[in-house]
């Protein structure tokens, strides 16, 4: 059947719009990266490699943020998939209160991150914070902290925040797929006489493979792609301890004034997220499961 | 049993005692919020930090910012995603798989890697301090999501019913607005919550392109309110309120929508 040629018209608004404020300025970063423009001066020089050897070798922020990302994904990535995973198998069930609770558990994702850097802010303030006053009325005061402004805690801090903020979404999707697992599975099973753990490391789990690799994928780049949180909680301190690459872009673009070296921090960052997104389609593939 | 219930119990506790503390506190005084943070305010409620913040604040303003720049951005991202999807759809040939994989490779890229020539082309194009300028970058930059979601659904449309339309003579617009629109609305809308969700809390491109508070949204303005009222979070927490109600009241009747549009982006992202 012949498509009327009119088709390519569908694509001119979005494809123009694209083009021009998003295809030009990645390709334009990439060409940056290669020089010392300062984002305002109309004269820059090429200085070829020269950013990229400096984020590698001369710059130990840099290195840190790369720490400060591995360290913030490692905890949210485990933290929140096993508090999705553990409360999706207890909600499962469609009654009235698990409905509610499923719901109130997703709540958090609606809010803005400004909103949750605030309530978490509020949480972890030393003298005023809820966190402290509780652990001081169940008796735990030896562990109170200076949650946000303890330059070895603070990045955990932060993490914990993203998984209040997140696990809801992720634990919805876990609920999604153990639900697309067919009921008489877990009636064989029951026939058999297997048990519980039996049941859940021979049916659930090689089942919900897949949610479990989407689950994963999503929560690896949301959470190393992370900016407003820390940009509205700590703004990358104390002391460098919480700079992500992200942050780190944005501060040595706009306070140090420094685009050229921005723009090649930015090249390695979406180098690295391609990277971990190559990895987790190649997973994604071969998990595929069908039944 | 019980441990199941307790654990529950602890989840729901996790998210309702902050949130309960906002609410609390943004009908307290500082000195309520000092003296005891965790309290209920003994001297009655106070609506002060409500009536003030509208008053010393351009909330308002804020608001309607926010309010614009979220409904025009969410209109055109969905109206030119769903143009591409039915174009990609449609011409099943390898151009519409190139077309297809340029906007998916948009999703990978974080905001970040664009920002810095982003912020010298908005000020060339004199497109900072403008919700016009906003609106802009918001549907091009949110176009790849929802391009791959509504690409997916259409894809499963029965092409008979395309072909059959073309034979009555009915044409590419025709066969869009007739057609496929209507029978993609479920895909359309929670594609439409997704990005209305997106819109309204981003804080990264108001950061880089608005510095005038006549165009602030309110992501943005919250934030300078935190540096303005530094640790006053009986103003900071109504601020929050405020920002959050059109969601809040969206979510409590369209919860199950909300679920299928943020999760949907989220497995297609």
């Amino acid at each position: 059947m012949k498509i009327s040629k009119s088709i390519y018209l569908f694509f001119i608004p979005g494809f123009l719009l694209y083009s021009v404020f998003f295809l030009y300025p990645t390709v334009s970063a990439l060409f940056y990266s290669f020089t010392d423009w300062d984002g305002f001066s109309p004269a820059f020089q090429f200085v070829g490699l020269d950013n990229y050897e400096r984020a590698f070798t001369g710059d130990s922020i840099f290195r840190k943020t790369i720490g400060n990302n591995l360290k913030f994904m490692l905890v949210v990535v485990v933290f929140q998939t096993l508090v999705a995973l553990a409360f999706a198998l207890i909600v499962l069930k469609n009654t009235k209160t698990t409905v509610f609770l499923r719901a109130l558990y997703f709540f958090p994702t609606i809010l803005s991150s400004v909103s949750v850097a605030f309530i978490w802010s509020f949480i972890y303030d030393p003298s005023l914070g809820i966190l402290n006053q509780l652990l001081e009325l169940v008796g735990l005061g030896f562990l109170t902290q200076n949650w946000l402004g303890n330059a070895d805690l603070a990045i955990y801090s932060l993490a914990m925040t993203q998984v209040w903020f997140h696990a809801g979404q992720m634990l919805i999707i876990f609920v999604a797929g153990l639900q697309a697992i067919p009921q008489d599975l877990y009636e064989v099973a029951k026939i058999e006489g297997a048990s519980k753990w039996q049941t859940f490391s021979k049916v659930t789990w090689p089942l919900l493979a897949p949610s479990a690799t989407i689950v994963v994928a999503y929560t690896t780049i949301q959470s190393f792609k992370a900016f407003d949180l820390v940009f509205a909680m700590t703004r990358g301190g104390p002391n460098n301890s919480t700079e992500i690459i992200a942050t780190y872009i944005y501060e040595v673009a706009f306070r140090g004034f420094q685009f050229g070296y921005a723009s090649a921090i930015s090249v390695i960052f979406m180098a690295i997220i391609a990277i971990i997104t190559y990895v987790q389609f190649k997973a994604l593939r071969s998990d595929r499961i069908s039944y | 049993m019980l441990f199941r219930k307790f654990s529950l119990a602890v989840y729901a506790l996790l998210i309702l005692i902050p949130l309960l503390v906002v609410v609390l506190t943004s009908v307290k005084t500082l000195q309520e919020t000092f003296a005891n943070p965790l309290g209920i305010p003994e001297g009655g409620l106070h609506f002060d930090n409500y009536v003030n913040i509208f008053q010393e604040q351009t909330m308002a303003g804020y608001f309607m910012n926010s309010s614009v720049v979220t409904l025009f951005s969410v209109s055109f991202t969905l109206l030119f995603a769903a143009m591409i999807a039915f174009g990609i759809t449609r011409l099943n040939n390898w151009i519409g798989n190139v077309l297809f994989l340029l906007f998916a490779f948009g999703m990978m890229v974080p905001a970040q890697v664009s920002m810095v020539p982003l912020y010298s082309l908005m000020l060339d194009l004199n497109l900072t301090n403008s919700l016009f300028g906003l609106i802009l970058v918001n549907v091009a930059t949110t176009l790849p999501i929802a391009v791959f979601i509504l690409t997916g659904f259409m894809k499963t449309l029965p092409k008979e019913l395309f072909e059959a339309s073309t034979m009555d003579g009915a044409g590419n617009w025709r066969v869009f607005t007739k057609i496929v629109i209507p029978l993609s609305l479920p895909s359309l809308s929670a594609t439409a919550i997704f990005l209305f969700v997106m819109h309204w809390n981003d804080l990264l491109y108001p950061l880089l392109f608005i510095t005038d508070n006549a165009y602030k949204t309110l992501p943005l303005a919250l934030l300078e309110f935190q540096g303005q009222y530094a640790t006053n979070y009986p103003m900071l927490f109504t601020g929050v309120i405020i920002a959050s109600a059109p969601m809040v009241v969206a979510y409590i009747f369209l919860q199950r929508f909300f679920v299928a549009g943020i999760t949907a982006g989220a497995v297609k992202g």
